[in-house]
């Protein structure tokens, strides 16, 4: 059984991930990871006619270097799995029609970079290809227009609202042996505890972040010292306070290791208030720094908790709670 | 005088929008709803204009002038016309306001794009 | 609305006590100094319609479209949600702040095309306000209708 407890899976033959790429936006590019980064664009319209076509190019630039820098030819890659924020994940679609491979489009809101290398090393262990890639894009002036207000509309930020991250990040799973590998995946429940203010996601999604990493301690027998670094995906300086607070109360004291992607992305004095969000946020550092610093071996056992709020401005305003979801892998150098 | 009078009068309307857009979860589409129908209900309770006295422009800039303005048309419309004037007065009063925010809503619109944030 | 458990109502008053307060006097004070200069630039646009001969009464008219100009230029050349940024309520409450919120929507949805983008979506925040403004004006004209009749 490859199964682990009630919902963690165990990889057999953990799949490799043998190459990544990310792509970032100009205010993402002086934020703190600047320098792992493969390309940092000098303007976030990238000499396209519109956001959506700018985020689209952005994610078809980064699965093609992802493909690239993992020495594999484009022919031997057999799924491509991505998602992105916009309505009827189109960045991703679109993508895919340029790209021209099998593709299966998911949808996580910010965790979905999580849920595709799940997805994609459950196809590898599984024997159903040998490799394949797995990719998200965000846009912080697409998501603005879509979740927000116009972007030239003169309002004032609350200090709890978080920064779309502009970026892509992809990552090319393989069969082939080498490191870092996903060992184990956990897959969250979805987590509502009655949170409803948009411009609050941090405070909405730290439930469902501590649900899936204690769930993924009792599945696995592990504890917060198997792992070098755990990292949440976006759950801002409010909802990483939060979790570390709840983490604790429940007898797991993390904070020695712990951090958040959105916390880290941009500098405080960079005035995104309470950090980053978006899909390419956990994407960016996982396929950037954390994969970088694996291949260095500074770290070797990395806990990638990515978070995800399910809203829609539909629900929002329709005056629904948010529903909120996580999901683990471990990264490891085996 | 004048200015000192409107600096602070509407200084003042917009720190009472402050305080509700800071302690509340209104959003600034919700705030110039409420002020445009506060300034039309104060105005129609009289109490409005004294504030226009008061403050001149620092009364009538902010959107609860609009609500005032809107209202001070009905009523002229109601005393000239009749009951037709319930129904022209408004937008006969505001006519000017409205033509140029949406005349130079689309021409702005036209010549400029969003910038990158 | 849905139904918020006891769990719920535990994490709600839990992450209240974590939630950072909007600097409430800082921005206040930018409210009022920034509302309190986009009104005296009113002023002295009043005065000076004023000066060439109209009343009071006239020259509100002229004051209202010369400042939502104002407004609506300075959200063209990516000014005005800067200033937002820091005065807040200051730069929403004034006329200008309605110009900002007709031309802002009218701009971002150009991609969209002229008919559903840029002018239907021009009305996402003024038109709540138009909607409310006339529907509260004549209401009040309909009871002074009324009350004259008595």
């Amino acid at each position: 059984m490859k199964k682990l407890g009630s919902q963690t899976v165990k990889f057999e033959n953990p799949p490799s991930i043998i190459g990544t790429a990310t792509i970032v936006g100009p205010k993402e590019g002086q934020g703190r990871f600047k320098d792992y980064y493969d390309l940092i664009l000098k303007d976030s319209i990238y000499q396209e006619k519109s956001w959506e076509k700018a985020e689209t190019k952005i994610l078809k630039e980064a699965v093609e270097m992802a493909i690239k820098n993992s020495k594999i030819p484009t022919s031997k890659v057999e799924y491509f799995i991505a998602g992105d924020l916009l309505n009827q994940i189109i960045s991703a679609g679109f993508a895919a029609r340029e790209l021209g491979l099998p593709f299966l489009g998911i949808y996580g809101a910010c965790s979905t970079i999580a849920q595709g290398a799940i997805l994609g090393s459950m196809i590898i262990d599984g024997g159903f290809a040998e490799n394949l890639v797995a990719a998200v894009s965000s846009h912080f002036c697409t998501a603005e227009r879509q979740f927000r207000f116009p972007l030239e509309l003169g309002n004032q930020r609350k200090p709890t609202s978080q920064w779309t991250v502009t970026g892509a990040g992809a990552m090319v799973l393989s069969s082939n042996i080498q490191n870092p590998r996903i060992t184990h995946a956990t897959v969250g429940k979805v987590i509502d505890m009655g949170e409803a203010d948009p411009n609050d996601m941090g405070t909405a999604m730290a439930p469902a972040a501590v649900d899936t990493i204690i769930r993924h301690f009792q599945d696995t027998g592990k504890t917060p010292d198997d792992y070098d670094l755990i990292l949440t995906g976006d759950l801002g300086s409010i909802g990483k306070d939060i979790a570390e607070d709840l983490l604790k109360q429940k007898g797991y004291d993390i904070s020695s290791k712990y951090s958040d992607c959105g916390v880290l992305i941009f500098y405080p004095e960079q005035d995104v208030h309470a950090g980053a969000s978006g899909c390419a946020c956990a994407a960016v550092v996982t396929c950037g720094y954390v994969y970088k610093e694996m291949l260095k071996g500074k770290y070797n056992k990395v806990l990638l908790v990515a978070t995800g709020a399910l809203l829609s401005t539909t629900s929002s305003q329709q005056g629904e709670t948010i529903p909120c979801i996580a999901h683990a892998i471990s990264i490891e150098n085996l | 005088m004048d200015f000192v009078m409107a600096f602070v009068v509407g200084g003042l309307i917009c720190l009472i929008g402050q305080i509700l857009m800071d302690t509340t979860k209104l959003f600034p589409a919700h705030i110039l709803v409420l002020f445009v129908t506060l300034g039309a209900v104060l105005s129609g309770l009289g109490l409005y204009q004294p504030l226009v006295d008061i403050g001149k422009a620092g009364a009538t800039i902010p959107i609860t002038g609009f609500g005032h303005n809107l209202v001070t048309g009905v009523i002229q419309d109601v005393d000239q016309y009749g009951l037709l004037g319930v129904f022209t007065g408004a937008l006969r009063s505001a006519a000017g306001g409205i033509t140029a925010a949406i005349v130079f809503g689309f021409l702005m619109a036209l010549l400029f794009n969003p910038k990158s944030k | 609305m849905p139904i918020i458990t006891k769990e719920q109502q535990e994490y709600k008053n839990f992450a209240k006590s974590k939630r950072p307060k909007p600097p409430l006097l800082k921005n206040m004070i930018m409210a009022f100094i920034v509302g309190g200069i986009i009104c005296t630039i009113g002023q002295f646009v009043l005065s000076f319609f004023i000066s060439r001969g109209l009343t009071p009464g006239q020259a509100g008219g002229p004051t209202s479209i010369v400042m939502i100009f104002i407004g609506a230029f300075l959200t063209g050349i990516g000014v005005y949600d800067k200033i937002g940024k820091y005065a807040g309520a200051g730069s929403v409450v004034p006329i200008t702040g309605f110009a900002n919120s007709i031309v802002s929507p009218a701009m971002e949805f150009k991609r969209e095309g002229f008919v559903f983008g840029v002018a239907s979506k021009m009305f996402i925040v003024a038109g709540p306000v138009l909607v409310y403004g006339i529907t509260s004006a004549t209401l009040i004209g309909l009871i002074y209708y009324l009350l004259k009749l008595l």
